[in-house]
């Protein structure tokens, strides 16, 4: 007999690191205890999203929802929900808005606008087990190709789908396995490019952890419909959980034939190996991916000639992102025009988002191309943190740019984000809110560049520190307003020279911040101001002479003696000798101390 | 393990663990599935709502309708132990009382598979939120 009831955890990096782990062996326990481990099954699933929230417990089939739950409360879970079938309604997630319980995902806003066709799998299915992937279709799509379509088909139906590669780029998929198929060589290989390196993103991760045969299957119909019977997957160490799972995949797929020679008795053999990569951003390039798997340096060299002409060993190579990969399945599935159904004009499909910052609902979504920001952001996102006021959204990462209110309301494809000035990127999504100083979030993202530029070039060697320079300049309230055109200029000299994608997007952010927060750099320069209150060279403190009753409690509590005054009588703060330390203000005691 | 050699080898596999997840496919949906609650409350495990519950579970299946049956606590109708409410798609809950196994039976042929009633319906005439 199967199952009655079905517990399913999420196993994702992140439940996994508040004790998702022991949740589903004390249940496993109870279950056995109470004589229900044969009814009930309890499964370790990938990333639901909700990270936020996490760890996450559903329970099926009354599709019950329960939220950060801890490893003290499985009994409860046992004893009332399946024994008695009485929802603990403590665990449920209570919406911020009119803070009544919600029992089923349905119903949570965080999930009402999103479509998942890469994360399809991920919270539902076990992704250590075969089976499962292929009790959800898993592995028809590549029966499909190799019994019913020739390579050339398979490509067309990629094509009129209209996919485009998710690492950034947004190279139509189809087109890009139709260069590698036509270049004949005695070995072509498959690349998927699991590095990941943008700050913040976890999309990739997560369907490595959550469906990893959907990324096996992808491949190897990739590899037949290029000509090519390797396929490589390049994955940071840091991954350790989608490593193992992509192990345990591959190993799975070879013991069930679906790798290895003569797949489907159609005589096409794909095998796959991982190389593991050291976790620098630049190894996510393409070139640099490529070199860093023959053993060199991870440095880029130019295009042309692509990975297509001479890629790995100076093979033909196909690079796909992991989420390109995880769309093909299903687009084969259910064929290109369902998926050309979807999405705007020249985006197609869904994409998936990190979500992070500033906002209620950090977490995973999948939402269909054309979503606006203002949904993404107010409606799945739940709005900012603490009620403060929204002031950019940071798209495409360190490539990227930060976008504003008056960006809220454009729909979310390839096209439309370049068009206002940043890109799509890999998907991280990172909210700002006005205690943000856009000056320093620039800097943030040049010092990431300066740490992760390989240095081959020297445009973006030195020309990135240079601007780096520039930027810390201004935040100490040191800049000119003839350092915001050296700023554009040598921006823009970058851009131009620099030998990979690297460099010719890493001034974007600074590009786009100067163009929406123009005012903000010049408060900086011309009033030696930080407006959002963060620059500390240019904060000054002050004690308001109505409110301060002279108890004397942070002149005593200050490190440096900056603060003097009578007793009973209002003090004040010798802004030369203050360190800006915020000793006085933790100490005050009638709210008198403000930052300026 | 035998390998898969054959799209039709892959189809039996597929055929042979769907119903592993079958229980999840239908609640993610469970407007398209008959939904089956089953009162399991003290009064009614004391009067055989787990027997009940069992019943439906395997004869369902056995009988090829696709349902999902769950269980909830107390429906208030103590006297008519076990109850049970049915929700075909598309219509209005209907509660059933003193369903024994026996009863589930007469439930599924009639009610279920051809759409007659049976006896043993609690009339509902309150809402509830
Ligand atoms: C600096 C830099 C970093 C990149 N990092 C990644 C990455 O982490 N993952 C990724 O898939 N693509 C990354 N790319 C894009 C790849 O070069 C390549 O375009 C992509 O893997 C192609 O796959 P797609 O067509 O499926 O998007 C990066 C590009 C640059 C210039």
């Amino acid at each position: 007999m199967s199952y009655n009831m079905h517990i399913l955890v999420c196993g994702g990096t992140g439940c996994q690191a508040s004790s998702s782990k022991t949740i589903i062996s004390r249940m496993n326990e109870y279950l056995k205890e109470k004589n229900l481990d044969k009814e009930v099954q309890v499964i370790a699933t990938g990333c639901f999203g909700f990270c936020e929230q996490g760890p996450i417990v559903k329970i099926m089939p009354d599709n019950t929802f329960y939220t950060q739950v801890k490893p003290d409360d499985t009994e409860e879970i046992i004893n009332e929900h399946i024994i008695k079938g009485r929802k603990v309604s403590r665990l449920l997630y209570k919406e911020p808005e009119h803070h009544n319980p919600v029992s089923d995902s349905k119903h949570i806003e965080f999930y009402k606008k999103q479509l998942r066709i890469a994360l399809r799998n991920c919270g539902f299915i076990d992704p250590e087990n075969i089976e499962e992937y292929i009790a959800r279709e898993g592995y028809t799509a590549l029966a499909k190709c190799l019994t019913e379509m020739t390579p050339q088909e398979v490509i067309n139906e990629i094509k009129l789908s209209g996919l485009r590669g998710r690492g950034g780029g947004g190279f139509p998929t189809g087109l890009k396995w139709e260069f590698a198929s036509k270049y004949v060589a005695d070995q072509k290989f498959v690349v998927c490019n699991a590095d990941e390196g943008d700050p913040g993103a976890f999309m990739d991760r997560s369907i490595m952890e959550g469906d990893p045969h959907s990324i096996v299957e992808a491949m190897a119909i990739c590899g037949y419909s290029i000509g090519a019977n390797k396929g490589l997957v390049y994955i940071r160490a840091e991954y350790p959980l989608a490593i193992k799972r992509l192990r345990i995949a591959i190993k799975q797929a070879e013991d069930y034939g679906l790798l290895g020679e003569n797949i489907f008795g159609t005589g096409f053999g794909f095998t796959i190996e991982i190389r593991y990569g050291a976790g620098a951003f630049v190894c996510g390039e393409e070139t640099a991916l490529i070199h860093s798997m023959e053993g060199h340096r991870g440095e880029p060299t130019t295009k042309p000639p692509f990975p297509a002409e001479s890629g790995y060993l100076n093979k033909p190579t196909n690079v796909n992102n992991v989420e390109t990969f995880a769309n093909v399945p299903v687009i084969l599935n259910k064929g290109a025009k369902w998926f050309a159904s979807i999405g705007t004009e020249g985006s197609k499909g869904t994409k998936v988002f990190a979500l992070a910052g500033k906002i209620n609902n950090v977490g995973l979504i999948e939402v269909p191309m054309g979503t606006t920001l203002r949904e993404v952001i107010y409606e799945i996102g739940g709005g900012i943190k603490n009620g403060k006021k929204f002031k950019a959204v940071q798209t495409g990462g360190p490539s990227g740019g930060c976008l504003t209110e008056t960006h809220l309301d454009t729909p979310i494809d390839f096209d439309n984000l370049i068009k206002v000035g940043s890109m799509m990127g890999s998907g991280g999504m990172i909210v700002m809110d006005e205690s943000d100083c856009m000056v320093a979030v620039a800097k943030f993202y040049l010092d990431f560049i300066v740490e992760e530029s390989c240095g081959k070039c020297t445009p973006c060697r030195v020309g990135n520190k240079r601007l780096y320079e520039i930027l810390s300049k201004i935040t100490e309230g040191k800049g000119t307003m003839e350092d915001l055109d050296n700023l554009r200029n040598l921006s823009h000299v970058i851009k131009d020279t620099a030998l990979c994608g690297l460099g010719q997007t890493s001034p974007n952010p600074i590009l786009s911040t100067i163009d929406n927060f123009y005012d903000e750099f010049v408060a900086h320069i011309r009033d030696h101001r930080c407006p959002a209150g963060k620059c500390k060279a240019l904060l000054t403190y002050h004690i308001d002479s109505q409110l301060c009753i002279g108890c004397t409690l942070c002149a005593r509590n200050c490190p440096t003696n900056a603060i003097a005054g009578e007793r009973k009588s209002p003090h004040f703060i010798d802004t030369e000798k203050c360190i800006k330390c915020g000793t006085c203000i933790d100490k005050c005691k009638f709210n008198a101390i403000s930052i300026r | 393990m035998d390998k898969i050699k054959s799209l039709a080898d892959l189809k039996k596999i597929r055929d042979n663990v769907q119903s592993k997840i079958e229980l999840r496919e239908k609640s993610e949906n469970p407007e398209k599935s008959v939904q089956i609650k089953v009162a399991m409350a003290t009064c009614g495990i004391a009067a055989g709502s787990k027997e009940t519950m069992t019943y439906f579970i395997e004869n369902l299946e056995r009988n090829g309708i696709p349902a999902i049956v769950t269980q909830t606590g107390c429906m208030g109708y103590c006297f008519a132990e076990p109850t049970v409410e049915i929700t075909k798609p598309g219509e209005e809950p209907v509660v059933f009382g003193h369903v024994t196994p026996h009863k589930a039976e007469e439930i599924i042929q009639k009610y279920l598979k051809n759409g007659e009633l049976v006896e043993g319906i609690i009339p509902v005439n309150y809402n509830s939120i």
